[in-house]
């Protein structure tokens, strides 16, 4: 493998029913702060793979795209793991990109380390950032431990180095309406009949999200296990509500069903949220928690143990509990809204 | 109608110990003295899919790990479960393999076996947490995978059903058989070891290979042969000053509503944050 052959930071773009995820976006930021590192900048492309998907470049575009590929095919409308994989090593086998981002989403995940395997290269598990070092190859931070160690990844003698971004770590970045890029089109017909058909999609179910998404809530209300019951859940709901934040919570909750789903988890196994304020109850602040919060703005914690691990990360910290904290602090917002109407 | 079925299931320090592990100031390696090492929790489901499989269909359980010399006692765990046979895949020359070596080396693992019509795994594992490992194993044998599967079907000797997460719910997929599923916490519930389990286990076949029983391209094996190569380690800075607030519930409630206040909330309105922006 001649390293110098492969040139430029690609960004493969994740849609799903004509809607993208806002991780490109975020990827599209970072591959342009990585261009600007590396010693000689090479160019930031976008890969957008579906069906009658043309139509999303310009957004890409936007977010930082210079070039974007569109791969536009009947065949690509669901994601299908080996269906995708033949056509993505394929493109990646001949226009050889040197680094490769993609998003650490359910998708992603599973799509990443096939395509490691199949173009014969690393790939770094749900990074929380990157940077290029000085001898111009990617590093890659990733954490384990659920998040407790956060270690450097290189991959310095194969191409393209590749990586998963956990969404909602780097920040959206500014969108540019002005912005100039380009739209090449990739016929995917020939890598779509290696494709042996072991895995066939049959069709695709989502859930409606109440009220504000998770992760992009501005004020988040979470809870923990001490919490203790669904009852007792219904004060997060009615504190959300009445700030126009959003509920998450740690993993016990999502046991006891006391949320809806896991979407609403925060932490390593669940989402990373970065809201301005992040009002956390009953939480004792386990390693895997902190990992999906600790960027957040003003941390406001409530807890009954005074040594609890959450009120090292956190600017104010009530030792309480939590029920007669929030019940009041609901009464005191109600009054305040009473006294607007 | 029968199936043989592969469990991969790898040795992890306790997760709920995770706080305590800290990085050695000199020698910059991870200290976890005192952490017990368990079945990387997830894998615990990989396990119990495997053996509900069999209990309604028959069939045979193998469970294969990648581990130090010390996994035969997970191992065994997964024996008192319910397994079949024991497989360690275990050598000094597979140490600090990265998720493509580490599969790599599962597959001629399994391959030196035999043949395996399913193959089950965790989502991810507790320590490491890559997840890739099940795509990629599939990918060197070749065979359809599913990756966070949270509920599955066989519908009969050639092919099944399974639903893979996403943000937000879920892609239904059918798949050829032979077929790796990578599956979820939400797969099922493991059971628990009985005594009973734990008596017939000890009398089970654990076989150990070493690399020289493989038929293995050297260059593909441990951290030389892993194309991901580890650099610094650190801990993630968290310390924030924290303020308490003191005093009888009102006054407490009234310092927390001061605080949001100066945070930029705008209390008064419905939506606290957006007021004061464009
Ligand atoms: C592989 C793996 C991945 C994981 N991923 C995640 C993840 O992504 N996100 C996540 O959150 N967890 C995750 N976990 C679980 C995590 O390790 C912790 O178990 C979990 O975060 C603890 O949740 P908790 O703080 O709600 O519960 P606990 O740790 O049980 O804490 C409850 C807290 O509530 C306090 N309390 C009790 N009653 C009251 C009261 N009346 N008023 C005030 N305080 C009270 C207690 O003092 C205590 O501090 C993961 C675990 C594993 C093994
Ligand atoms: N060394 C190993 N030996 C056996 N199975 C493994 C090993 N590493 C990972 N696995 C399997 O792959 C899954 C995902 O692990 P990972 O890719 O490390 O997050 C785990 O839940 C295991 O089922």
């Amino acid at each position: 493998m001649n390293l110098k052959d492969y040139q430029g930071i690609w960004v493969i773009a994740e849609q799903m029913a004509g809607c993208l995820n806002s991780v490109s976006f975020e990827l599209l930021g970072k591959a342009q702060e990585l261009k600007k590192q590396l010693q000689t900048p090479e160019p930031v492309t976008a890969v957008l793979v579906g069906k009658d998907v043309e139509e999303l470049a310009p957004e890409l575009g936007a977010y930082g795209a210079e070039e974007i590929i569109v791969v536009d095919h009947p065949g690509l409308e669901l994601y299908q793991n080996q269906t995708y994989a033949e056509v993505l090593a394929d493109l990646i086998k001949e226009k050889k990109p040197s680094i490769l981002l993609m998003g650490a989403t359910g998708i992603g995940q599973d799509l990443a380390p096939i395509l490691g395997v199949k173009v014969n290269t690393g790939v770094a598990a749900h990074c929380v950032d990157l940077r290029i070092n000085q001898d111009n190859n990617l590093v890659a931070v990733v954490p384990a431990f659920g998040g407790k160690v956060l270690g450097d990844i290189l991959c310095p003698k194969h191409r393209p180095q590749m990586a998963t971004l956990k969404p909602g770590v780097l920040g959206k970045p500014e969108r540019n309406n002005q912005a100039h890029y380009t739209i090449t089109k990739y016929d995917p017909a020939e890598s779509l009949k290696k494709d042996a058909g072991r895995v066939k999609a049959l069709g695709i179910y989502r859930q409606e999200v109440k009220g504000v998404p998770l992760e992009e809530a501005e004020i988040v209300v979470a809870g923990g296990w001490g919490m203790g019951s669904k009852e007792n859940w219904q004060l997060l709901e009615e504190l959300a509500s009445l700030l126009g934040g959003a509920v998450g919570c740690t993993r016990p909750p999502v046991d006891e069903k006391w949320v809806e789903g896991e979407h609403q988890m925060i932490g390593t196994s669940g989402k990373t949220v970065r809201p301005k304020v992040y009002i956390g109850a009953a939480i004792s602040g386990a390693t895997h928690h902190v990992c999906g919060m600790k960027d957040s703005g003003l941390v406001i914690s409530i807890n009954k143990d005074p040594k609890a691990p959450i009120f090292e990360v956190s600017d104010i910290r009530i030792v309480g509990d939590a029920k007669t904290i929030l019940s009041k602090l609901i009464e005191e917002i109600k009054k305040i809204r009473g006294n607007v109407n | 109608m029968s199936f043989n079925i592969a469990v991969c299931i790898k040795p992890v320090p306790d997760p709920s110990h995770y706080d305590k592990i800290t990085i050695h100031p000199v020698n910059k390696t991870i200290t976890r003295e005192g952490i017990p090492t368990i079945i990387n929790p997830v894998d615990k489901n990989a396990i119990e899919a495997a053996l509900q499989v069999k209990e309604k269909w028959g069939g045979k359980v193998t469970v294969i790990t990648m581990a130090p010399p010390s996994a035969e006692e997970n191992l065994r765990e997964a024996l008192a479960m319910g397994a079949d046979e024991a497989v360690l895949l275990t050598d000094r020359a597979f140490a600090g393999a990265d998720t493509w070596a580490t599969s790599y080396t599962l597959a001629q693992g399994l391959k030196k076996i035999g043949h395996f019509d399913l193959i089950f795994t965790g989502t991810e594992s507790a320590d490491g947490a890559t997840s890739q490992v099940p795509a990629q194993l599939a990918q060197w044998l070749k065979i359809a995978h599913l990756w966070n599967v949270q509920q599955f079907k066989i519908t009969n000797k050639e092919e099944l059903q399974a639903q893979m997460k996403i943000e937000n719910g879920y892609i239904e997929y059918a798949l050829k058989l032979p077929a790796l599923l990578a599956v979820s916490r939400e797969c099922n519930k493991p059971r628990y070891t009985t005594i009973m389990g734990v008596m017939k286990a000890k009398k089970k076949p654990l076989i150990t290979y070493t690399a020289d029983d493989l038929d293995l391209n050297k260059d593909f094996i441990g951290l030389k042969g892993s194309p991901t190569q580890p650099g610094d380690i650190y801990t993630p800075e968290l310390g924030r000053k924290g303020q308490e607030l003191t005093g009888e519930v009102e006054e407490i409630v009234a310092q927390l509503i001061q605080k949001l206040r100066a945070a930029g909330l705008n209390l008064e309105s419905w939506n606290a944050c957006a007021v004061g922006r464009e």
